[in-house]
């Protein structure tokens, strides 16, 4: 079968500045495909590429078989994209954005509405209200739902989540498994590095380069770092410590435990012995599993930042 | 013997017509410590924030920020604390020395104390060979550093920072962290906001905002203990799911 989103060789300059460098991969059709990466790698300069609103300097993408730059016209009805930046009319209400976004598409709500419903109908209680008026939540909900109204093989999600506290993180993700279920690929791009683990498969991408394509259980498992927690109740002294110690790589603090990142020459029991001798009396140091952001740490450990 | 107080709020109310966005709130900050601000959207943390820099007058309660009183003296409190958020904190056109010089003239600095103090910074962040490169044109992390040194130049008691990590990548993150520990370590007090739960993990203590109230507060060992949960993303989960008005 034809792959949903096809990227060869993309590369786009602004000026001096390369967005992106001569990125390749391809989304299979119905898959929930994960942007992993920082503000400024490229994620959105990508998506304005793949919705036809940008010309690649060099490359080519190929979305739903159709060629983003000769068959634009086309493409256009058979995607859906939510940019970054909301992307409703601040003054139609609630309803008004909806109908507004069917009518493009030459759609009628109704016909679509199976899609939405999920939630959509959060939205029902207040159709009259203006997009702008709107909690950020909401907002989002409704840009979703213009997003499909138009009921599209391809979604493109570009950081939806961004400034989004956990548990609503945590709905939207429900939703998105939701349209899965339901055939449509979608392609979603986030800097949370714990978003990833709910993606089938995901690009990581750091200053225009894609770094890797995999799953994340096998992204994590291929990390080939040997790494271990370590606590103490001066965390801080004891990242000052760890990092000066010979096979320590790297240390850094991972949530209520610091990683280190070590070789051959680190002992767990001589390090901490020696760490407790230094004054750090309570230290621990246990093995660690490894996570998509150990490994996005992993892969960007020597550029400049 | 008790600590002393950066912020300390009793009762606090904001109010917008019916609707009560905060909701007698009543905490202590203890000097030099790193204090998590957490909640969901639409909690109710930006309105108290603003509060607390002296930007809104409360519609009741009392507090003390850095000494001031916020319902009688919000422009002195302005000048006593440094703020930070990651959606605003630099002036992209102009160079890292006239950011500096900019932000140290707002904070009302004068010039001899601030050639002074620029001098050590610009060592400090190694930043030296930098003072003439446009904010816009620097990498993130050198970007994050410079914004922290503007919000603090006038050496504050207190600094707030507003999601000042959103979007920002691991280990740009990490270094910003280090930059809160040494500046809480040297005696300013640290309050934070973030939506990256990990970062809750590296505070003293953590404040969850749930409705407009203040649902939790503890360390992040005695929140984890009370809430029976593993990391403090299960603690926010768990508290936050009591909220019923919604964003």
């Amino acid at each position: 079968m034809n792959a949903a989103v096809c990227i060869e060789g993309v590369t786009k300059r602004y000026g001096p500045v390369t967005a992106l460098d001569d990125v390749s991969f391809e989304v299979a059709p119905g898959e929930l495909f994960g942007l992993i990466g920082p503000d400024g790698a490229g994620k959105s300069t990508l998506y304005n590429i793949l919705a036809t609103l940008m010309r690649p300097d060099s490359g080519r993408a190929m979305v739903c078989g159709l060629d983003t730059v000769r068959d634009y016209r086309a493409l256009r009805t058979r995607i859906g994209y939510m940019p970054e930046r909301f992307s409703l009319y601040q003054d139609l209400s609630v309803m008004e954005n909806l109908r507004f976004f069917a009518s493009l598409f030459g759609v009628s709500v109704r016909d679509n509405y199976d899609l939405i419903a999920p939630f959509f109908g959060q939205l029902e209680r207040f159709p009259d209200r203006r997009a702008g008026a709107l909690s950020g939540g909401m907002k989002q909900k409704l840009a979703l739902s213009c997003a499909l109204i138009h009921r599209p093989e391809i979604l493109f999600l570009d950081e939806p989540t961004t400034g989004v506290d956990a548990v609503s993180r945590s709905e939207f993700w429900d939703m998105l498994s939701t349209l899965r279920e339901k055939g449509i690929t979608i392609l979603v791009s986030t800097s949370y590095m714990d978003e990833a683990t709910r993606c089938g498969r995901i690009a990581m991408i750091d200053h225009g380069h894609i770094l890797d394509v995999d799953t994340p259980a096998n992204l994590v498992a291929h990390i080939g770092e040997n790494l271990y927690n370590a606590v103490a109740s001066d965390m801080f002294g004891l990242l000052g410590r760890l990092r000066s110690m010979a096979g320590v790589i790297d240390c850094y603090t991972f949530g209520a435990t610091l990683h280190a990142v070590v070789d051959d020459r680190f002992d767990p029991h001589t390090a901490e012995a020696e760490l407790i001798r230094l004054g750090l009396n309570d230290t621990r140091i246990y093995p660690a599993e490894g996570t998509i952001e150990d490994l996005f740490i992993k892969l960007t450990r020597n550029d400049d930042r | 013997m008790t600590a002393e107080t950066a912020i300390s709020v009793r009762g606090l109310t904001k109010k917008f017509g019916t609707f009560t966005a905060v909701d007698h709130i009543t905490f202590d900050v203890f000097k030099g410590e790193i204090f998590g601000f957490l909640g969901a959207n639409g909690a109710g943390k930006t309105t108290a924030m603003r509060m607390l820099c002296g930007l809104s007058i409360p519609t009741s309660g009392d507090g003390l920020v850095a000494g001031c009183d916020i319902n009688t003296q919000s422009e002195l409190i302005k000048s006593r604390i440094g703020y930070m958020s990651q959606k605003f904190s630099l002036y992209e056109e102009l160079t890292v020395a006239e950011n500096l010089s900019l932000f140290a003239t707002i904070y009302g600095m004068r010039s001899k104390e601030f050639a002074g103090a620029s001098e050590n910074l610009y060592d400090e962040l190694g930043m030296q060979s930098m003072r003439n490169v446009r904010a816009r044109d620097l990498p993130v992390g050198w970007r994050q550093k410079l914004a922290f040194a503007a919000a603090t130049i006038h050496r504050p008691d207190i600094v707030f920072l507003d999601e000042p990590t959103g979007g920002v990548d691991p280990v740009t993150r990490r270094r910003f962290w280090e930059l809160i520990y040494k500046a809480a370590s040297e005696g300013m007090t640290v309050f934070v906001t973030t939506h990256y739960l990990d970062e809750a993990e590296y505070c003293n203590r953590v404040s969850i905002m749930v409705d407009g109230q203040i649902s939790a507060l503890d360390t992040p060992a005695g929140l984890k203990h009370k809430y029976h949960a593993s990391t403090m993303d299960e603690v926010f989960r768990t508290v936050a799911k009591e909220a019923t008005r919604g964003d």
